[in-house]
Formats: C-alpha cells, sequence, structure tokens
C-alpha cells in the first residue's frame, strides 16, 4: 500500500482560484469557436441562410417571380449568376427568397413542435398513471404514419399556404419530441432534486417547467436541431409534390420539381442548385446544434 | 430526556405501512403481489429529539422517511405531525406543512438541480412561499444561510458541480433550513460522504439542532454515526423495527438478536481488539419482502428462534424502562 501524498497541482487549482466571475457574452463566442470547428462551420451556414433569408430584397439581383422570356434556361453567367429556370426567372434570386420561406417554415414548424413536444413530454412523465398511458398510446398512432404522410393528410385538411404547411409539419414532429423528451424525463423524475422540489411544497407546474425541463434540454436541443432540418426537408418535399408552398412564391422544393422531372440534362443547373441549398442549410443546422449541445451544458462548457 | 409525559410528541407514527404492487401484463395488468417495504412500524418524536433509524439496505428507512413526507402516499397507517395527519391533508394544509418539515438527502450530487446557481437553489423556497418578497433582503438571508452552514457567501453565485461533495451537502442542508422548518428528516444525510467531511457534516448538524431548536428523524446504516447524534435509536428489519430505546442502552444493551447481529459487525478501531472480536453474522440472506416469513420476520436467520416465532407475530413490549423489544424469547 501506496501513501499518496495531497498533490500539489490539484491544491493549487482550489474552487477559490478556478471561480470565474462573470463570462462576457464575446468571451462565450470566442470560447465556442475554438472548441468547435464544426459547429462554426455549421454556424456560419446557418447565419449566411439568416442573412439571405431576412435581406433577400438587397441581396437578389432580379426579382424571383419575374418572368424573362428572352432570357429561358440560360447557363448560369456573369448576370444570372447561377442561371435562369424555364421561365427566364433568376435562380440565384429565386434561392435567396427560398431561404426565407424555408427557415420560416422549417424554424416555426420545429420550435413550435419542438416546444409543444417538451411540455407534453415532461409533464406525461412526471404525473405518470393514466395521463401517461393516454397521451403515450395517442403517440403512438400519431407516430405510426411516416412525417411526410401525416403532413399529407393535414394540408389535404387544412388546404395549402405557408401558415397551413408549418400546421401540417408541426403535428408529426410533436410525438416525435415527446417520446424522446418523455424517456430522458423519467429518468430525471427520480433524481432526488425533484423529491427536494416536492417536498419544498412548489406547484406541478414549476417542478415540471423549473427542474425538470432544463434537465433534458440536451437531448431536446439535439432533437431540436434536427427538426428544423426535417422540418425544412418537408416543407421542400410538400413544394416537391404540389402541396406546401404554391407558385409562384419561391421556394426550393417547388424549383427542384420544376427543374428535375423535364430540365435534369438539358439545364442541370435549375435543379442542382436547389437541391444543394437544402442539403447544406441542413447539414449547417445539424452540425451547429451537436456544437450547441455541449456548449450548453454547464458541466462540459469549463473543460 | 425528561420531558413531561403530558407533552404530545411532534411527530407520531401509527401503523405505517406501505407496500408497492407488483403488477403483470401490459394492457390487462392484474396485480401479483406486494413489496411490503414498510409494514406497520410505530414511533413517536418528541420535540427537539433526534431519533435515530437504522437498519440494513432494503430494511424500509427510506421508504418510512418519504411517507413522512409524504412523496409517497402510505398503504395504511397514520402520520400525525403536531397532531393533524399528514395522508388526510389538503392542498392548502400541506404547503403549510412544506414549512415545517424539510429533507437531506443522501447524495449531494444528484440532490442539487445542475442547472440552478447555489443562490438561486436556497432562495426558491424563500420566494415561493412569499416569506420574503423582497428580492434583496432575500438574497441577503441566502448569505446568512451559507455562512450558517459554513459556506462562503461567495458560492451563492456558483453552480453545484463546481463544488465539492461536502460543500454540496452544507448547500442542501442551507436549502432544508430556508423555510425555517421545526423537523428535518435525514436521509443518510452523511453516508455518501468521506469520514473526515462526515464529521463536520455530523457536527455541523448538531449545532443547528441546538441553535434552531430542530427536531430530527435521522436516518443511517452507519451505527457510531446514529449513536454520537442520537439520543433514542430504532433498528428496522423487513419492513418492521425490532427494537427501540435510548441511544447508549441500545448499543450497550442490545435485546433483539437481531440487533445483536447488527452490533456485533461494526469493527472495532483497535487493530489488536478487533482480531480476537467475536463476530457471528445472522445466517442466511434477508428474506424477500414480496413474501416476508411468517410470524417473527427475524425467525429463519435468528439463532433463539422456537416453534412459536413462525406463527404469531411479535409485538414491540417494554421489556425495560424506555426499551421496546419486538421479540417473543427475550426478557
Amino acid at each position: 500500500m501506496t501513501v499518496t501524498l495531497p498533490n500539489p497541482a490539484a491544491t493549487a487549482a482550489s474552487p477559490q482560484d478556478t471561480l470565474v466571475p462573470k463570462r462576457t457574452a464575446w468571451a462565450a463566442a470566442l470560447a465556442f469557436v475554438r472548441r468547435q470547428p464544426l459547429g462554426t462551420f455549421g454556424l456560419v451556414i446557418v447565419v449566411v441562410m439568416f442573412l439571405a433569408g431576412g435581406l433577400a430584397e438587397w441581396i437578389a439581383p432580379f426579382d424571383p417571380e419575374e418572368n424573362d422570356f428572352a432570357a429561358m434556361m440560360e447557363a448560369p453567367s456573369l448576370v444570372h449568376w447561377l442561371g435562369t429556370d424555364q421561365f427566364g426567372r433568376d435562380i440565384f434570386s429565386r434561392l435567396v427568397f427560398g431561404a426565407r420561406t424555408a427557415l420560416i417554415v422549417g424554424f416555426s414548424s420545429a420550435v413550435l413542435g419542438g416546444v409543444i413536444g417538451l411540455v407534453m413530454g415532461v409533464a406525461s412523465a412526471y404525473f405518470g398513471g393514466w395521463f401517461d398511458l393516454i397521451f403515450q398510446r395517442v403517440l403512438d398512432v400519431l407516430m405510426a404514419f411516416p412525417l411526410i404522410i401525416l403532413a399529407l393528410a393535414v394540408v389535404a385538411v387544412f388546404g395549402t399556404g405557408v401558415f397551413n404547411v408549418i400546421i401540417a409539419i408541426t403535428i408529426p414532429l410533436v410525438p416525435r419530441c415527446g417520446r424522446v423528451v418523455r424517456a430522458s424525463a423519467l429518468a430525471v423524475r427520480e433524481v432526488p432534486y425533484v423529491d427536494a422540489a416536492r417536498a419544498l411544497g412548489f406547484s406541478h407546474s414549476r417542478i415540471v417547467l423549473r427542474h425538470m425541463v432544463p434537465n433534458v434540454l440536451a437531448p431536446f436541443l439535439i432533437l431540436l436541431s434536427a427538426f428544423v432540418g426535417q422540418a425544412i426537408l418537408a416543407e421542400a418535399s410538400l413544394s416537391y409534390l404540389g402541396l406546401g408552398v404554391q407558385e409562384p412564391v419561391p421556394a426550393w422544393g417547388l424549383m427542384l420539381q420544376g427543374g428535375a422531372e423535364e430540365y435534369a440534362t438539358t439545364a442541370p443547373w435549375i435543379a442542382v442548385f436547389p437541391g444543394l441549398a437544402i442539403m447544406l442549410t441542413v447539414l449547417g443546422i445539424s452540425l451547429f446544434g451537436d456544437a450547441l449541445r455541449d456548449a450548453i451544458d454547464p458541466k462540459l462548457r469549463d473543460r | 430526556m425528561n420531558a413531561p409525559i403530558a407533552e404530545r410528541p411532534l411527530l407520531e407514527v401509527r401503523g405505517l405501512a406501505m407496500h408497492f404492487p407488483i403488477s403483470e401484463g401490459i394492457v390487462l395488468t392484474r396485480k401479483i403481489g406486494d413489496v411490503k417495504a414498510v409494514d406497520g412500524v410505530d414511533f413517536d418524536i418528541k420535540r427537539g429529539e433526534t431519533l435515530g433509524l437504522v437498519g440494513e439496505s432494503g430494511c424500509g428507512k427510506t421508504t418510512t422517511g418519504r411517507c413522512i413526507l409524504r412523496l409517497e402516499k402510505p398503504t395504511a397507517g397514520e402520520i400525525l405531525f403536531d397532531g393533524q395527519d399528514v395522508n388526510r391533508m389538503e392542498r392548502r394544509e400541506l404547503v403549510a406543512l412544506r414549512r415545517r418539515m424539510q429533507v437531506i438527502f443522501q447524495d449531494p450530487y444528484s440532490s442539487l438541480n445542475p442547472r440552478m446557481k447555489v443562490g438561486d437553489i436556497i432562495s426558491e423556497p424563500i420566494k415561493v412561499h412569499g416569506v420574503e418578497p423582497d428580492a434583496r433582503r432575500r438574497r441577503d438571508k441566502v448569505r446568512d444561510l451559507l455562512s450558517v452552514c459554513g459556506l462562503d457567501p461567495k458560492f451563492a453565485d456558483r453552480y453545484p458541480h463546481e463544488m465539492s461533495g461536502g460543500q454540496r451537502q452544507r448547500v442542501g442542508i442551507a436549502r432544508a433550513l430556508a423555510l425555517d422548518p421545526e423537523f428535518i428528516v435525514c436521509d443518510e444525510a452523511v453516508s455518501a460522504l468521506d469520514v473526515s467531511i462526515q464529521a463536520q457534516v455530523v457536527n455541523l448538524l448538531e449545532d443547528l439542532r441546538e441553535r434552531f431548536g430542530l427536531t430530527y428523524l435521522f436516518i443511517a446504516h452507519d451505527l457510531s454515526v446514529v449513536r454520537h447524534l442520537c439520543q433514542r435509536v430504532a433498528v428496522m428489519y423487513l419492513g418492521r423495527i425490532v427494537e427501540m430505546a435510548a441511544s447508549d442502552e441500545l448499543f450497550d444493551n442490545p435485546l433483539h438478536p437481531y440487533t445483536q447481529a447488527l452490533l456485533s459487525a461494526v469493527p472495532i478501531p483497535d487493530p489488536r481488539v478487533e482480531a480476537g472480536r467475536e463476530f457471528r453474522p445472522p445466517r442466511g440472506e434477508v428474506p424477500s419482502p414480496i413474501n416476508p416469513p411468517s410470524g417473527c420476520v427475524f425467525h429463519p436467520r435468528c439463532p433463539m428462534a422456537v416453534d412459536g416465532c413462525r406463527q404469531a407475530r411479535p409485538v414491540l413490549r417494554e421489556l425495560r424502562p424506555r426499551h421496546w423489544v419486538a421479540c417473543s424469547e427475550v426478557n
């Protein structure tokens, strides 16, 4: 048996010394960039998409809905950077405006579906019993349909258009979030700090919202980032099928559909660029969401 | 210790039972049995007294504490706190009860919400119960509580994961004190700490008891800590109390064969004496609380068991003044 002496290095780094006062937002951002290069790459894509969507009027060189029959299906050139489609509309301008549609639909439905699923999933785990049983069976029914089928059904009932597309994508996301969140919330419910909160006489809503929800945020954020990607894909799919955003509103799925069916060989740029936009956006959001989860966990943060 | 007999105990537990049902099947569930975690427990705690509740893992001591706190709804029995039955309380009475009765948990790591700063953890109950609506004075109170518990008030701005186990346990104690309770259930409050920290926290609990006139139910398996801190001790085995007496009386003159076996397992901090010590572990394993033995639950392992032990369940008898034993064979 050896006697271990206190390690001087370990004692020097006592909690008193490592206690950092307040980290500024700037320092936190810098730390994020340094520790999460892939996440930063994702963040850059997301920021670019937001800028494109937000400032579309100033960035786009042409009106996205204006037909120019003198310049139909032109290959990329200095005038039309990414070429024109079969109606002579500038593809770059339509991509930029399409980013707005994609982000509005993607974020609204992901956040809406995610938050509803989060609160319902945690409440279901917390209350348990009959409430949990019935809630889970309802989720089972909703989960039985693939996302796109359920969204199609909702669109069939409510009709097309941006707002209805958001609702249509929100509904299938709720059970996907509720199920995963409930699983982590079941574990959190058994942790003594939840008992402590009950013993302190806190209300159910306070225990659910303040003590349980913050502790299932890590899986939730991962889900949410995946949801934004899925929602953008679903919007593109619905639009591609003609059940989402309607012409002439610029949307990536619509552009893909217009280009891929007839002109895939003769004018590939019509379909390739919106496809690339969808892919890059989904990839960027996933990378950023992953890195964000690591960054907001206080246990992982100061390492 | 010599309180007048007329004074009503702060806590009276009468015939407490907690059976957890075991069910089978997914859609058509049917009950196939019960885990009898607590099966008929009676005890009193007087104001200002500390009662130790000891026994090995799974004997139901933690469940007893949870029932008293109404974190579980017991199957049967009464828990009278200051004369009021905890189980029949309405919502409003229950909120009032929470201010008077608190808990300190075993694990200092999982008993604090990792997303909240220490200051918020301690001030939240003060805020929710409307004890101190003013934010600045609430902050002062948190600082006071931290220093009462032997922590630097600066810790209020830290997260629990930035602290050591002993420091976290002090935060847990400060949170329990935030509402100025009269009664605290210490559920293995020092078991997860290493020995030097244990002594500090035990001393802190003693100081707080004197300073605020607290009453404790001290649940533990470490017998030496219990002897040091508690005036009276109750020994539990398989959901029942087998012996209850004043601390010194119980440790010096254990009467129940299970208590004797339990005490003989305590090591002596002198290697020479320890080497020659007689250790008689009870034979066999603890039976399952789903199917506890008939009669006296200890009879399959008891060196003194006779045929009668299989039939009749022994009741607690006062064999010596204030020394209660649930055994029909000892006298």
